[in-house]
């Protein structure tokens, strides 16, 4: 299967779901919107042709200069049967972002949900245990947000005007 | 961990147990974070009914480096030292593994030659990284003899890692388009030596273990996870071979040349430690036929893919010729530009897919850079593999999953 028919199928079986659609690089990449994804993956996973059987990754990316859609989850899904990537994303504002947790599909997504919420405050609903992983749980902000720089900006010892962009 | 009413204990994972099924006392013991027996800074909360595990729960975390964060402030070629850091038992996997996301994003075609050396160092440091978890289940399960045989082993690929970068444990290999320079006499010399002396040690070692009784009783049915289980916690590598699937990324995408090489996947039946213990040796002798394979057809031609901008020019040159030196600054300021654009690629590691998601939106480092990090996504099945095993079962379990704490806390 390539990335022309499996679009292709994509668009029978999920018609206006598919809000854009690309090819980056060897990846068929699809945005759709939160409150569908769920639905989609699970159709995708049962599919007996498309048969998205494997979850890869699960992950989150921060866009500050886009308003309404800052958070962006980014599913990777592997069809084993067909030998081809598909990844998926679904952006939600930074004000209450929340999207249906796919714990019930896969109990992998577990602990790479947990971290995407550790990470960007993104909330899955539904997790069974929606708490932080890598970092300890007093901490107040999710480090990888932009905002938050890798270094502290108090310091004054060093110069970084003349390098770097 | 618990609470108890008259003739109720609820545990922490919401099961409900009647008292007259307890056999002994309950109690709560912590396994880790600094226990000889795990190998690693993990923590596991383990509630026991006299030796029987009823529940556990995981800390992960406690050598978090930020990796992910870090990777956003670095230009490319310096991201090939964190990736040492995830999987140090092969981190020229993680290395190469890495040059090769961004040559996909860089869409360089890196020359025959280079491909066919990546193959030969990958499968040395899955030798190695196959070496130290199987001789750790020997450790665990009492024999001592079989870690000390295979690191004589190990440290002859850890020289032919150290003739080629001049590190043994981070080893930080290869450049973005290839090799710093090309197979020298003494790695030729030495890799024949290991090709000629290695087969023999392995099987001696081998043979210590693998019908050995006392090894085959403790590890047959230690730890076991079905098939449908193991997909569903996104098991990948060895582990989930073991348990009879034979998925493997060099197959189902092969990259840098793998197509052109003969070697059987192994798999297993029960998913037990004694599988994933046996899925390990084959491994061996089949990255030995793939070295083989790759060393005896290794091409002719350049070490390295001609990119001026990622790939640094000879020493000479940069002092003696302007546009050598100008590519040296760039390179080493991090100036090269690369295209936007995102992109995942993985690679078949020691332990499963590693993965590579890459985000550029052209700056000097990445948007975004999250590893695909194999142990952290299969040890979330921990719990339900030691659920009602003995504590001695769980340690072995833990060594022969072959979590690495650098790789599953990033």
């Amino acid at each position: 299967m390539t990335n022309n028919t499996l679009l292709d199928a994509l668009q029978v079986q999920l018609g206006s779901k598919i809000i854009t659609s690309e090819v980056l690089y060897d990846t068929l990449v699809i945005e759709i919107s939160p409150s569908e994804a769920f639905g989609v993956i699970e159709l995708l996973k049962n599919d007996a042709t498309l048969s998205f059987n494997f979850l890869t990754l699960i992950g989150g990316v921060h866009y500050p200069e886009e308003k309404g859609r800052e958070l962006c989850v980014v599913y990777h899904l592997h069809s084993w049967k067909n030998a081809i990537r598909l990844r998926i994303k679904c952006y939600l504002s930074q004000d209450n972002p929340g999207i249906k947790s796919l714990t019930p599909l896969f109990d992998g997504a577990n602990w790479q949900e947990r971290e995407t919420f550790d990470f960007f405050g993104i909330q899955f609903e539904g997790h069974p245990n929606m708490t932080r992983i890598l970092n300890m749980d007093e901490m107040d902000y999710h480090p990888m947000l932009k905002q938050y720089h890798l270094e502290d900006g108090t310091r004054e010892d060093k110069d970084d005007r003349f390098f770097g962009r | 961990m618990m609470e108890q009413t008259d003739n109720l204990i609820k545990l922490s994972n919401g099961q409900v147990l009647s008292k007259e099924t307890i056999d002994g006392d309950i109690a709560t013991i912590n396994f880790g974070p600094t226990h000889p027996a795990t190998h690693g800074i993990f923590q596991n909360i383990l509630t026991v009914d006299g030796e029987k595990i009823l529940t556990s729960e995981q800390t992960v975390g406690y050598i978090h480096r930020a990796f992910e964060k870090l990777a956003e402030r670095r230009p490319y070629n310096q991201i090939t030292p964190i990736t040492d850091r995830l999987n140090y038992c092969s981190s020229p996997i993680n290395n190469l593994g890495w040059h090769m996301t961004v040559e996909k994003l860089l869409q360089v075609e890196v020359p025959k030659r280079v491909q066919y050396m990546r193959v030969i160092i990958m499968e040395l440091a899955r030798i190695a990284d196959h070496l130290i978890c199987d001789s750790i289940i020997g450790v665990d399960t009492g024999a001592l003899t079989s870690f000390f045989y295979p690191f004589s082993e190990r440290e002859k690929i850890y020289e032919l890692y150290e003739e080629m970068c001049g590190a043994r444990l981070t080893t930080n290999i290869g450049r973005i388009g290839g090799f710093d320079k090309d197979f020298t006499p003494v790695f030729h010399q030495k890799l024949k030596e290991f090709l000629s002396t290695f087969p023999k040690a392995f099987e001696e070692w081998n043979g210590m273990l693998e019908r050995n009784r006392i090894f085959m009783d403790r590890t047959k049915g230690a730890g076991p996870i079905s098939a449908e289980r193991a997909l569903a916690y996104g098991f990948t590598g060895p582990n989930l071979r073991a348990a009879g699937v034979d998925y493997d990324v060099r197959v189902m995408h092969p990259y840098s040349s793998y197509e052109d090489f003969d070697f059987t996947i192994p798999v297993g039946v029960n998913g037990d430690t004694y599988d994933r213990f046996m899925v390990r040796q084959e491994e061996i002798r089949q990255s030995l036929r793939i070295i083989h394979q790759a060393y005896n057809n290794l091409p002719e031609g350049p070490f390295h893919a001609d990119i001026p901008e990622f790939f640094l020019p000879e020493k000479k040159d940069v002092y003696n010729n302007m546009e050598a030196l100008i590519y040296h600054f760039k390179i080493v300021m991090g100036e090269s530009d690369v295209p936007v654009g995102e992109v995942y690629h993985s690679v078949e590691g020691g332990n499963g897919e590693l993965g590579y998601f890459l985000i550029s939106d052209g700056g000097r480092a990445p948007y975004r850079l999250q590893f695909r990090r194999p142990c952290f996504i299969y040890y979330q099945a921990y719990p339900e593999m030691i659920s009602g095993a003995n504590i001695s079962d769980a340690v072995i379990t833990l060594s022969s999953i072959n979590v690495i704490a650098g790789e599953l806390d990033a």
